[in-house]
């Protein structure tokens, strides 16, 4: 489990992240909400360890996130960034197959995990095409199973990072990627996931980090965030708030 | 998007290929010798017990000459072509070379200083000259190499966009400084550093093979090492580094790498370009992008290329012999701009 008491990050002169406390539970998914540049991605990072914590540490399975070594933290920490700079003609399984690398389970249990970890990122049918020749949606798509494979099965004690894994997608696809993530976490997998669509994050997510200029401002459930005064504090924007007809989560529909 | 070859068909076609080199590289020259004579000289010389009636000729030839030569340009091709894929790694650009990281700017400017300084001095006594050129050439392309890798670095992060300008940066002071010793030099000096500059294996010795040998060996053992760690590199510093690999470290050896077996083979075999830029593009296409079948096959490729062009270098104007620079310089240009031209259509 991946644990943060009151973390504070310092960019220059600016706090650009400020009294975050989160624990990022086994079998949850959690999601952040929040305007551009109110430190969602600085948020991931400083988790990750790409961001040094100006205050407050950052805790894997209670212990500090530097003190694992690369290979130990990779077995059971997986980020999926916003964008992917690769430039070179991988096969698409080739790429998938990279998320094994901090393990030594074996050329045919890899190859197993890479078609597993493609299909639950509906990425199958792309096996044998080169990386290049992917849309943006379908390497993206391709960067998650990525991600999955590097902690599949799941399971208890492993932590899924996803910066906006939906914003290349097509509608079908935002709600396929966020059902297989939904199912790794169900399997006992720990996810942070941030999120623009507030819909997705009200369907997917159990708890919602909203964050404002770097504060938190609200962590809780999505009927308890969600709410239109919430929701024109930060973004403002004006919203109705009402119950999704048949599944019951807040559906949020701007005025 | 066009077939690759299955890294075993192509590792047994590139063995072949550099088989087929070294044994015209053999036996062409201005004494041509019979091939079959070279076959059988050759394998007396690794000790194969055969009459060795007639051979004396071939054997002398090839003993004294024609094997250092070849052992020379298999080694600085292989070298050549695995640190360009090295480099290529590092700056995560398949148009990279590993030039680029300062090394042979700083060979060029070590030999310049060791010949027209040598020269000042009243001249250098004849057994040291050689070795006095190759060690400051190497001693300048790691000293050059390490200074770009240490303007890259801040806060223990290292830079490669900073790298990459400061490469480019002291490759322009490096050259300038060259550049006066060039105006300085009388007329014997300028045309030896200038035969230098064009790269050549006219002078290969044993004595002068062994280091280069040596560090040979350390960098093409080490780097195929890393050839995971490589391709995960290609997806980006931070993914690397979220896939447990220890990106400073990597970033670091393959410097050091580059700049050791670059640094070596300019010092043995003087500037010879291209071979680092079109050896690995060439492979890439054939192998694809995989680290662990691009780094071997590029290595048998790189060492065929430059015993192809030493061939070419010394029969084209036989019996005078070209700099192989001119050689390389020559075909690698133009098959450059065709596979830009072939990517852009």
């Amino acid at each position: 489990m991946l644990r943060v008491e009151n973390l504070q990050v310092v960019r220059g002169q600016t706090r650009v992240l400020d009294g975050i406390t989160l624990g990022i539970e086994p079998g949850q998914v959690l999601g952040v909400l929040g305007p551009n540049g109110a430190g969602k991605s600085t948020l991931l990072a400083a988790l990750c360890g790409e961001l040094p914590a100006h205050h407050g540490r950052v805790l894997l399975d209670e212990r500090a996130l530097g003190d694992w070594s690369g290979n130990e933290r990779a077995q059971r920490l997986a980020v999926l960034p916003q964008t992917s700079s690769l430039g070179f003609a991988f096969r698409v399984e080739e790429v998938v197959a990279m998320g094994r690398l901090p393990h030594r389970t074996g050329q045919v249990r890899d190859q197993a995990i890479v078609v597993e970890a493609l299909e639950a990122a509906d990425a199958g049918h792309l096996v044998g095409r080169s990386y290049l020749a992917l849309s943006g949606g379908e390497r993206q798509r391709v960067h998650l199973a990525r991600v999955l494979a590097q902690l599949w099965p799941g399971g208890d004690g492993c932590t899924l990072l996803l910066d906006e894994p939906t914003s290349m997608l097509d509608p079908l696809h935002q709600h396929t990627t966020l059902q297989a993530v939904r199912a790794f976490a169900d399997r006992g997998a720990a996810v942070l996931v941030i999120l623009h669509d507030l819909n997705l994050a009200a369907r997917y997510c159990d708890r919602i980090l909203l964050l404002e200029r770097g504060c938190p401002h609200a962590l809780d459930t999505p009927e308890q965030v969600l709410r239109p005064e919430a929701l024109r504090a930060v973004f403002g924007l004006e919203v109705l708030v009402q119950p999704h007809p048949e599944r019951g989560h807040p559906l949020i529909i701007a005025r | 998007m066009n077939r690759l070859v299955p890294p075993r068909a192509l590792f047994v076609g590139l063995s072949l290929l550099c088989l087929l080199a070294v044994w015209l590289s053999l036996a062409l020259g201005p004494v041509s010798l019979p091939l079959l004579d070279t076959l059988r000289a050759g394998l007396r010389l690794i000790g194969v017990p055969i009459q060795a009636q007639g051979l004396e000729q071939a054997e002398l030839i090839l003993g004294q000459i024609r094997l250092p030569r070849t052992l020379l340009g298999l080694v600085v091709g292989a070298v050549l072509a695995i640190s360009g894929v090295a480099m290529q790694g590092l700056f995560r650009n398949p148009l990279a070379d590993p030039g680029l990281v300062g090394v042979s700017s700083g060979a060029a400017l070590g030999a310049a200083v060791a010949i027209v300084g040598g020269n000042w001095l009243g001249g250098v006594p004849e057994v040291f000259a050689p070795y006095l050129l190759s060690i400051f050439a190497f001693l300048g392309g790691l000293g050059v190499t390490a200074l770009v890798y240490r303007l890259g670095r801040r806060d223990g992060q290292t830079s490669v966009a900073t790298m990459l300008l400061a490469g480019i940066a002291l490759t322009a002071l490096a050259a300038s400084v060259v550049g006066l010793f060039t105006y300085l030099a009388d007329d014997a000096t300028l045309r030896t550093l200038t035969f230098w500059n064009l790269g050549s294996l006219n002078g290969a010795s044993y004595p002068r093979l062994w280091p280069l040998l040596l560090v040979a060996v350390v960098v093409t053992w080490w780097l195929p090492r890393r050839a995971e760690a490589l391709n995960a590199l290609l997806l980006g510093e931070s993914e690397a580094r979220h896939l447990g690999i220890e990106v400073e470290t990597l970033k670091r050896e393959l410097v050091f790498c580059t700049a050791l077996g670059v640094g070596a083979a300019v010092a043995a075999a003087g500037l010879i370009g291209f071979v680092g830029l079109v050896v690995p593009h060439m492979v890439r296409l054939l192998s694809g992008p995989d680290h662990r079948v691009l780094l071997p096959a590029s290595l048998l490729a790189g060492a065929s290329l430059l015993l192809f062009a030493d061939l070419i270098a010394r029969l084209a104007l036989a019996p005078a012999e070209l700099p192989i620079g001119i050689v390389t310089a020559f075909i690698g240009a133009p098959f450059f701009l065709f596979l830009l031209l072939r990517g852009r259509a």
